[in-house]
């Protein structure tokens, strides 16, 4: 097992490396339309075809991996941060904010995630390039994914504030900033790597989603979410196999994902 | 063992008679998208119960699809008088509802009436409704009606295709009907069965009732690809509309199940808002307004490529608001806008517009940029919004798409006005011009690129209101003909939408169909549903 967790970390380590330059592997650029080969198959200008519109797909699969698997971690990150500022807070001070903060938080999971993002995100205003509305989709998804993670830290830090250690802090004349800062926010960093590492595949699985609607990242610039859309219609696409590579290695790095964190899961 | 045996030799015969009783019914199998939400037919409004009302109904004349002229139904003549107030019916005698209730002219008159009850805001009786006033129904006799509106109502005769006359006295109410079938069946949610009215009228030159076909089964579907399945194992008969996509992959596996009917009347277009109290900057609003600037935009779309690539070739260039399928109304002098980026950056250097650094700026330095709405999940909507942005690459505009869930996006387009450009289709059903008032006079709520206007904002939208109406205000197809001519030209002209392409109209039918003639109008597949037959009803027949 140990060796399927290197295995996989190597592998998205690579995958990194490989998006990251993609300005210099990839034959193309991802919004390049080679209108005269629509919807080709795999020749040795075009390694995996073109897509409907005479794309390049293994240029956009590099471009869409880098865009989903950079901006993921950063959706993770800020949702963790928020996470751990109301979660760590809540459990930290206890009483009535504890209570306000958790059924405010109960409050924000009953919500139905898919609905809430598409309002706000027709809120949003038009006139936004590419890459900016990407930023824009990853940091709201990150704006409305801290709840799960919140209940988590907070119950994490009422357990840590009540343990023997904190008592004896206590007794030795430790308080407030100090107590949080010195003891309790170290002991929480194995439970805040954890939930970072799980929220990345969270958050790539819906960006995915809004992508399959229609409302991920805007064209021309690719997604996991946008590239696999090719696939809602699967009469039309199963007898040409390259169409499903954007799906293989999504389901790979996800699958990846999930190897890589299972040892940090388990203490939390 | 003897008792079995015996068993045995009573249920074998009774088996085999059941199975031939079984062939021997023909049923057509098609998939509805989602539930009729009404049986009843005036207030019919969405694509399912229109299928139902089509082969249900039972409508005082019918628009031959093929022809595209009218065909005398349950009236077997009619005549329009008062200037095209009233119409004056004799209907065929002898007619029973499916339910065996006589039918007569008291049945035309309640329908009317109810059609043009404000309390039930009919979707079909808005077409009708000219002026203010009731409309008068004068029975005389069994079989002879004279309906009167309170002022004329252009190309009255062709609305009443879409009238399916309910029973007045019928204790079925809206469920017997007229029409080659009626709903024996219907679960909700599943599917639906129509079996053939026993009573229907029409015969066969061989004296055979009509329809052939025992029963039609329509299962609720909802996801494309599951139909197209179903086709191929031959579980359905027919598929009415197919997309590019699924039509280019059913022609290479059955070449003879597919249907390319050519270029229909619907149309996808793009506009830019130009309403006046919109929250755009005022420099946008000046781009905007501009005809040389919508022209340029429309002369830098290559249109070809938009037919090529994202229809597949099963589309045609789109002109002005007629399409080519309307055979008289279409102006044939018109020809698609040429795609010319060279002439385009001309026109915008006549408003001042200049190239730096491959960036197009207007003449007070602003950069051109835009936004353009479109419904996310049409995926045609979506290619088209790509290919354009990297069209008007070339004249130095950056383009931004913003797929937007429906709702948003009608919500942008119709109340608060907070959008660039939108990039849509209109779904048309009638080939009179006059249904297109609601688009076309500056006042209606659908002209979409400024609706509602108290006075037209421009000259060629006055000449527009002008043609219009004297187009909806005379019953001389001449003069018809050429305000509706010009029109299209002022369209072409100026451009208020910028018409893209017109789809091809596509089907898909088993080969064990009979009869079936595809056409452009709806319903495309099953229009003449009363003549089509399975193998089987060929067979009888012979």
């Amino acid at each position: 097992m140990k060796w399927a967790r290197v295995g996989a970390i190597v592998f998205l380590i690579a995958i990194s490396v490989v998006c990251l330059l993609a300005d210099f592997v990839a034959p193309s650029t991802y919004a390049r339309q080679f209108r005269d080969a629509p919807d080709a198959a795999p020749s040795r200008q075009h390694l995996l075809g073109t897509d409907d519109l005479g794309r390049d797909r293994f240029s956009r699969l590099l471009y869409g991996t880098r865009v989903s698997l950079l901006l993921a971690p950063a959706a993770a990150l800020l949702s963790c941060l928020l996470a751990a500022v109301i979660g760590g807070t809540a459990g930290f001070v206890g009483g009535w904010l504890e209570r306000f903060v958790m059924g405010a938080t109960d409050l924000f999971l009953s919500l139905p995630w898919l609905f809430l993002l598409i309002t706000v995100r027709a809120m949003l205003p038009l006139n936004i390039a590419p890459f900016p509305s990407v930023i824009i989709t990853f940091a709201l998804l990150g704006c409305l994914g801290w709840a799960a993670s919140a209940r988590v830290i907070c119950a994490d830090t009422r357990s840590i504030k009540d343990s023997g250690f904190i008592l004896l802090a206590r007794a030795s004349g430790s308080g407030g900033f100090r107590l949080l800062w010195r003891h309790i926010v170290p002991n929480l960093r194995p439970v805040l790597f954890a939930q970072f590492w799980i929220s990345i595949p969270v958050f790539i699985l819906t960006e995915a989603n809004l992508g399959i609607l229609g409302l991920g990242v805007a064209e021309p610039l690719p997604s996991w979410g946008s590239l696999l859309r090719e696939l809602e219609s699967f009469s039309t696409s199963f007898d040409q196999p390259w169409r499903f590579a954007a799906l293989a290695l999504f389901m790979v790095v996800v699958s990846c994902f999930h190897l890589a964190l299972q040892k940090q899961e388990l203490p939390a | 063992m003897r008792q079995r045996l015996g068993r045995l030799a009573v249920l074998l015969p009774l088996i085999l008679i059941a199975t031939a009783i079984a062939q021997s019914t023909s049923q057509l199998r098609l998939c509805l998208r989602s539930e009729p939400k009404t049986f009843n037919p005036v207030l019919m409004a969405d694509d399912a119960s229109e299928t139902v009302r089509y082969l249900t109904g039972g409508v005082l004349m019918r628009l031959n699809r093929l022809t595209q002229q009218l065909e005398p139904e349950l009236a077997t003549s009619w005549k329009v008088s008062d200037g095209g107030k009233s119409i004056t019916f004799t209907l065929r005698s002898g007619l029973h509802f499916s339910d065996g209730t006589v039918f007569s002219a008291e049945d035309v008159a309640y329908t009317m009436q109810q059609l043009m009850d404000p309390a039930l805001h009919s979707p079909t009786g808005d077409s009708f409704r000219s002026g203010e006033g009731k409309v008068v129904t004068r029975v005389m006799g069994k079989n002879h009606i004279t309906v009167t509106f309170p002022a004329p109502v252009v190309g009255l005769d062709k609305l009443f295709d879409q009238v399916a006359v309910m029973s007045a006295s019928s204790p079925q109410k809206e469920m017997a009907v007229l029409g080659p079938y009626y709903v024996a069946e219907n679960k909700a949610g599943s599917y639906l069965i129509l079996k053939r009215n026993p009573n229907y009228w029409k015969h066969d030159a061989a004296g055979r009732s009509l329809p052939y076909i025992d029963s039609v089964r329509l299962d609720i579907q909802q996801n494309r690809d599951t139909e197209m399945f179903r086709l191929v194992r031959g579980e359905i008969d027919l598929i009415n509309s197919l997309d590019a996509e699924y039509f280019d992959k059913l022609a290479a596996q059955a070449p003879n199940m597919a249907y390319d009917a050519g270029v229909s009347l619907d149309s996808e277009q793009m506009w830019f808002n130009q309403v006046a109290t919109s929250p755009l900057p005022a420099y946008k609003k000046v781009w905007f307004t501009s005809t040389n600037f919508r022209r340029a935009i429309s002369e830098s779309i290559n249109r070809d490529d938009l037919v090529r690539v994202v229809f597949r070739g099963h589309a045609r260039s789109a002109i002005s608001w007629v399409s080519p399928a309307n055979k008289f109304w279409f102006n044939a002098k018109l020809q698609p806008h040429s795609f010319d980026q060279k002439s385009a950056l001309q026109r915008l250097a006549q408003d001042g517009f200049r190239m730096d650094d491959g960036a197009l700026h207007d003449r007070d330095g602003h950069l051109v940029e835009f936004s353009v709405i479109t419904n996310a999940g049409n995926k045609y909507r979506e290619r088209m919004a790509a290919m354009i942005q990297q069209d008007l690459v070339g004249i130095g505009i950056r383009l931004n798409i913003v797929t937007l869930d429906f709702p948003s996006l009608i919500e942008r387009i119709t109340r608060s006005f907070d959008y660039e450009a939108c990039l849509l289709g209109l779904v048309n059903n009638d080939l009179d011009p006059n249904s297109q008032m609601n688009v076309w006079l500056s006042s209606a709520e659908n002209h979409q690129w400024n609706p509602s206007q108290k006075a037209p904002a421009t000259a060629w939208e006055g000449e527009i209101d002008n043609l219009m109406h004297v187009q909806a205000s005379t019953l001389d197809l001449k003069k018809r003909k050429a305000a509706v001519d010009r029109v299209q030209e002022i369209v072409w002209r100026q451009e208020p939408f910028i018409y893209l392409v017109n789809k091809n109209a596509m089907s898909a039918v088993s080969t064990a169909l009979h009869n079936a003639h595809p056409v452009v109008l709806r319903p495309q597949a099953y229009w003449n549903i009363d003549q089509l037959s399975l193998g089987s009803e060929v067979a009888k027949n012979r």
